[in-house]
């Protein structure tokens, strides 16, 4: 990474110092011309929509009572979206979610990363490494409709499994506990081998005499892996945390298929609540200001982690 | 399977006599770990698969049945019910259409920010990244209202343009990565003997740059293939995608299994496979994003 941004800066520097006027204006000009469409593209798509919810997000904007019009009305949207147990509850919820599937994500997909690549059954752990790539690649949906399938009380594969060993029939979906527990189970099908992806390729960074030295020098496996690989893992699983809490925090095709946020509203993350203000109760201004709070929380979220845990290799 | 790797696990034993009790079951300690884990992650597919290949009692049996009569009549069902295999074209076409404008403007993007330096250029880059994080459910609803103005709703055009939003920033993000890591001397000559940028960029520049497009192709395709939330929003019947068509099985109470399961499975397995034979492609993508 250094010795690229080395590289660009210098050459960029022989560029622009070229011989010669017109080159010069030319390489001013380029850049511009390469990142306007995507530039302006991204202005449309991306920045227009969010101006606009953050406008609605100070509107009183009822789809169903279109004659009451769209009056402004100052920060009532916010305060009633803070005020809103049901938001808060969803918001708490979320948290709960974050902390039954993240920290076991983390532990196993580095467990398993750790047992691909040091295991001697080189063939089986080269299968199985293919296979990680395939929950990442499932439609979500698809895993909710599976998931319906298999945690079925009555008929399901999951029930059977815990028959052989004496246990159940669960209520998977049926009881609050129960489904919340269910929906992180298939979460973490889902999302721990992108962690174990991640954690593989930090561990091939680490260079191999470092852990032979280390290995000389401390018997103790865990001495080796907290002491030597576990500084390498570190920016990776910074940009897991980031990229799952961002991920947790707009989940929603999944759980939508797998238990509609119920029973009741037991796994009715804060995104899901969000799409039922705004697209089934249609109160689309205090949709647009829990959707702004979501994402200002999304950015506070990003900066801490990167402020607590980031290290750099080196240090 | 089993017999190659038993030999290579002979064969590369270490001489190391005194542990080699501790060290025999390590290694059968490590081999059932991974076949649970090949399990855990393939149980869920199998069972998607042979459901959908069950007749309707067998759905129901208890204990499960692994071994059963194959039948294809849920795929029968589903295709003359006529709404699966649109959905799928639709999919596609939308999948390959933002694939394709995505990369067609962020490629150019990212070798400018590879190679050229601006004032406000890391603020630049911050920006395109953070548009990645957006959730969707903040610009679903502006996106319907602009969609229904521009008579876009149920088009695919409006979900190839929705899908911009995470599209444009994940090819900017993995090929600044690879035009990086193309040695500057090549673009330089080219430049010092007069071509222009434009022309350095797509006849030479862009060719080298091929294994970073193909990897963010991949995973534009993919997410794009499984998006949701905008689709639910943004399509009604003519342009529906198949994740918003497998959600429909949902609204009367789980009853069709097999079809359910056939849908899913024609949803799924393409992008499955695809995604098995690209996996190391895919890794790349999926793990260049995280670490750096």
């Amino acid at each position: 990474m250094a010795t690229a941004d080395y590289q660009s800066r210098s050459v960029v520097d022989a560029v622009a110092t070229a011989p010669g006027g017109p080159l010069r204006r030319r390489v001013n000009w380029t850049p511009l011309t390469m990142l306007l469409p995507a530039v302006v593209a991204l202005l449309l798509i991306g920045v227009y929509p969010l101006i606009y919810a953050l406008r609605t997000s100070f509107q009183q904007f009822l789809v169903t009572k279109p004659y009451l019009g769209t009056p402004f009305v100052g920060l009532a949207n916010y305060s009633a979206a803070l005020g809103d147990p049901f938001f808060r509850d969803s918001l708490v919820r979320t948290g709960v979610f974050f902390l039954l599937t993240v920290p076991i994500q983390v532990v196993l997909g580095i467990a398993v990363a750790l047992l691909l690549t040091s295991s001697r059954w080189r063939r089986l752990s080269a299968v199985t490494r293919v296979l990680l790539v395939l929950p990442i690649a499932t439609t979500p949906t698809v895993i909710g409709l599976i998931g319906r399938l298999i945690y079925n009380r009555d008929f399901g594969l999951l029930n059977w499994a815990f028959s052989l060993i004496g246990l159940g029939p669960f209520n998977w979906l049926g009881e609050p506990k129960a489904a919340m527990i269910t929906v992180a189970l298939t979460d973490t099908w889902q999302w721990m081998p992108f962690v174990a992806l991640v954690a593989m390729s930090g561990l091939t960074s680490v260079p191999p005499d470092i852990v032979e030295a280390s290995k000389l020098e401390t018997s103790d496996v865990w001495e080796t892996f907290r002491n030597v690989q576990l500084p390498f893992l570190l920016p990776g699983l910074t940009a897991v945390l980031i990229i799952r809490t961002a991920d947790i925090l707009k989940m929603f095709d999944m759980i939508f298929v797998l238990t509609r946020g119920g029973p009741g509203v037991s796994t009715e993350l804060v995104s899901i609540y969000v799409q039922r203000v705004g697209f089934r109760i249609f109160d689309m201004g205090l949709a647009s200001a829990m959707a702004i709070l979501l994402l200002i929380l999304c950015n506070v979220l990003a900066q801490l982690y990167i402020r607590i845990f980031y290290r750099e290799i080196e240090a | 399977m089993s017999a190659p790797i038993v030999a290579a696990g002979s064969v590369k034993s270490r001489p190391a006599p005194r542990r080699r009790s501790g060290r025999a079951i390590a290694d059968i300690l490590q081999l059932l770990a991974l076949v649970a884990l090949a399990v855990f992650i393939l149980i869920p597919i199998y069972w998607m698969i042979t459901t959908s290949l069950k007749s309707t009692n067998d759905t129901f049996a208890v204990p499960p049945l692994f071994i059963f009569p194959p039948t294809a009549e849920h795929y029968q069902t589903i295709i003359a019910e006529g709404a699966v295999l649109p959905s799928l074209r639709n999919s596609l076409i939308v999948a390959t259409g933002s694939t394709a404008l995505a990369l067609l403007l962020g490629t150019p993007a990212a070798y400018a920010m590879a190679r050229f330096d601006f004032r406000g250029k890391s603020a630049l880059w911050f920006w395109f990244i953070s548009n990645r994080f957006i959730s969707p459910i903040v610009v679903a609803l502006p996106f319907f209202l602009l969609a229904r103005d521009l008579k876009l709703l149920d088009r695919h055009l409006a979900l190839i343009l929705a899908y911009l939003t995470f599209n444009i920033p994940l090819v900017i993000w993995l090929c600044i990565d690879q035009f990086r890591s193309i040695p500057r001397d090549i673009d330089q000559a080219a430049l010092v003997d007069g071509a222009h940028p434009w022309q350095v960029f797509r006849s030479i520049m862009l060719p080298l740059a091929i294994p970073g497009v193909v990897v963010s192709a991949i995973l534009c395709f993919v997410f794009s293939w499984n998006e949701f939330l905008f689709a639910l929003v943004l399509t009604r019947s003519e342009a529906r995608t198949a994740p918003v068509e497998a959600s429909n099985f949902m609204t009367g109470f789980g009853v069709r299994w097999g079809a359910m399961m056939a849908t899913g499975t024609l949803i799924v397995l393409p992008v499955v496979i695809f995604a098995a034979i690209v996996s190391r492609h895919l890794v790349r993508g999926l793990t260049m994003g995280a670490v750096k």
